[in-house]
């Protein structure tokens, strides 16, 4: 009896097994048939191979100067030139290209891991406690971000860990809000009861239980907050406040712009950095629609 | 609804007392001492230290702060210590023209993206869909100040067509109607930029929540009874679309106003945003914690505002 029971369970077990995985296949499927979101994970992979294999894709080293070979226009030794100190620009954009993307990777771990965290105290506790953390989030909401940005930049100095602190405790209050709407909703439903009757404590039923509930807007959420960690390092560094030289980022890279000499002369310093920020985002964004379509039926049409 | 404004504004209160507390203990925690340049070098070590005891510098923190909210409630909001007079007098002298540049900006792009987001939502999949969501999509993927340096080095350098940067020629001292064509002028480019970044956030929204509207049963009765398109389109579903958009406009103009530091700092235009940017790299305490207050309580007062429209707009929702 015992072991008919045993086995009738592991049968259950192994049909949700097989519903849970199909699931997400058929959300990779669906983004497969994308176009738009296949062209943004085409760019961002071809991105992300240049920037790992940049050390052996140029033959240039990344801080090698060269004074008696600055400001030269692009040619067929210097794909895109050369910058105020001999430098070869195409090899500092693919290594500018690791800070930028990490810098992006980072900050969005920092504030989906605040976001997710709060928001899923919030929406599952409630009263007190859901009300703590959404005036703290209110309070975030209201900052301006670019100024508060710079205030904290000025505070702990310009470096790359510093625009990821700074990025990521300024952007996670939008995730804990998405976070605590989801975990409400799902907190109701009769799995949560259950598990609640089985005496699983409140952190096994939030990890164990609601989150995997909540994962595809947060996955969603992510993606589209990497963009924005790019942007403000971008920001950031463009203003002199972010990355450091002679570290190349796209965002410092820009800063090269403002020399009004060269916004006027010499283009290959400024645009290229510029159009590969904007080629990341705009696939970021590819993509991140992409899964919002794929991922959460309820935004089916 | 008196209850429900009151309830928000009540809301407000711990929130606006973390915003200050948060932005004045970050800003005195930067280092450097900022009267060093303002003292007259002098005077002995003795004679500095008594005057930056007696304006309070040795205070302790919560002191300081204390102090800084009674004044700053009279109207008292301190003294610049670059520009050497109140506080109050350069934002005035400020504000207006980040005003200037994000209402226009604002307005414009409503003006846009309104009709854009709904032709695109009642097409769906057609050309016009298309190129609007593509373009849209550029618009949320460019940086705004690359866009900004894109625009001043092919129209203001290479065609010559706007000035590079500023919000007049300066020394020409117009007056009138060519002072005003001036401005304008100047304003054409950062106004581009502006627009730009905000019709594409505005049109994909007002296009997602047509499309929300115009699949619900209500639109489908509407038609059936025989209502022409335009009817239906414009009379019932643009009324519950307008719902989450009037929100979303003023969200927006909070964002808009603390969101053209960048913009502002590539063109040069005097306004709120290279006025706090600047007040930082100084170390003017006062005038970054005037500004910043100033720029988040904007954003709180938007918000504020969002959710009253959001009530006024949608008589579902009750305010108790």
């Amino acid at each position: 009896m015992a072991n008919n029971i045993a086995n009738k369970s592991s049968n259950i077990s192994k049909v949700q097994g097989e519903e849970g995985t199909s699931l997400w296949k058929i959300g990779a499927k669906r983004l497969i048939k994308n176009k738009l979101a296949v062209f943004g994970i085409v760019v961002l992979s071809i991105l992300i191979i240049l920037s790992v294999l940049a050390p052996v894709i140029t033959p240039y080293d990344r801080d090698e100067t060269n004074l008696t070979n600055t400001y030269q226009k692009p040619s067929k030794e210097h794909w895109l030139g050369t910058d105020e100190l001999g430098r070869d620009v195409f090899t500092r954009l693919i290594y500018g290209g690791r800070v930028s993307l990490s810098v992006g990777l980072v900050s969005t771990s920092i504030s989906v891991i605040i976001g997710v965290l709060l928001g899923a105290i919030g929406g599952y506790y409630g009263k007190v406690v859901d009300n703590i953390i959404m005036r703290i989030v209110d309070i975030f909401m209201c900052f301006p971000f670019f100024i508060m940005a710079i205030t904290i930049a000025a505070i702990l100095g310009p470096s790359i860990w510093n625009v990821m602190i700074i990025s990521g405790i300024l952007s996670w209050p939008s995730i804990a809000r998405i976070v605590r709407a989801e975990v409400m909703t799902v907190k109701e439903r009769e799995f949560v009861e259950a598990s609640k009757a089985l005496g699983l404590t409140p952190i096994e039923i939030i990890f164990r239980h609601i989150l995997p509930n909540v994962l595809a807007v947060v996955i969603v959420y992510t993606t589209l907050g990497i963009a924005s960690g790019i942007l403000s390092e971008a920001g950031l560094s463009f203003l002199g406040l972010g990355v450091k030289q002679p570290q190349p980022s796209w965002g410092n890279m820009l800063s090269a712009a403002q020399n009004l000499r060269s916004l006027r002369l010499h283009w290959w310093l400024w645009v290229p950095p510029g159009l590969l920020v904007f080629i990341t985002i705009l696939s970021i964004n590819f993509l991140g629609d992409g899964l919002r379509d794929a991922l959460d039926p309820k935004l089916k049409h | 609804m008196k209850q429900f404004i009151i309830r928000r504004l009540l809301i407000m209160i711990p929130v606006f007392i973390g915003i200050s507390m948060i932005i004045f203990g970050l800003i005195h925690s930067t280092p450097g001492d900022p009267y060093i340049t303002m003292l007259d070098p002098n005077i002995t070590e003795a004679d500095r230290e008594a005057m930056l005891n007696s304006i309070g510098y040795y205070d302790p923190l919560p002191v300081k702060y204390i102090k800084w909210i009674e004044r700053a409630i009279k109207g008292d909001l301190g003294y610049s210590i670059r520009y050497k007079e109140p506080v109050a007098d350069v934002i005035s002298r400020r504000i207006g023209n980040t005003l200037l540049l994000s209402v226009t900006a604002l307005v414009l792009s409503v003006l846009i993206a309104v009709p854009l987001g709904i032709v695109s939502a009642t097409k769906q999949y057609s050309v016009f869909d298309y190129v609007a969501t593509i373009l849209a999509l550029i618009g949320l993927s460019i940086p705004a100040f690359f866009f900004a340096l894109g625009l001043i080095k092919v129209l203001a350098f290479d065609l010559g067509i706007f000035p590079i940067s500023g919000i007049e020629t300066t020394g020409a001292n117009y007056t009138g109607m060519k002072r005003v064509l001036d401005v304008l002028h100047h304003m054409a480019l950062p106004i581009i930029v502006l627009t730009f970044v905000q019709t594409a956030s505005l049109m994909r929204y007002t296009r997602s929540s047509m499309l929300e509207v115009i699949q619900q049963d209500y639109i489908r009765t509407a038609k059936a009874k025989g209502l022409s398109e335009r009817v239906v389109i414009y009379k019932h579903a643009l009324r519950n679309a307008m719902i989450s958009i009037v929100t979303l406009i003023s969200l927006s103009l909070g964002g808009l106003l603390s969101g053209a530091v960048l913009t502002e700092t590539v063109f040069v235009w005097p306004g709120m945003g290279t006025l706090v940017y600047q007040a930082i790299l100084n170390r003017d305490y006062p005038l970054v914690m005037a500004g910043t207050m100033l720029l988040a309580l904007c954003v709180l007062f938007a918000n504020l505002l969002a959710d009253i429209m959001y009530a006024v707009v949608d008589p579902r929702i009750r305010y108790e």
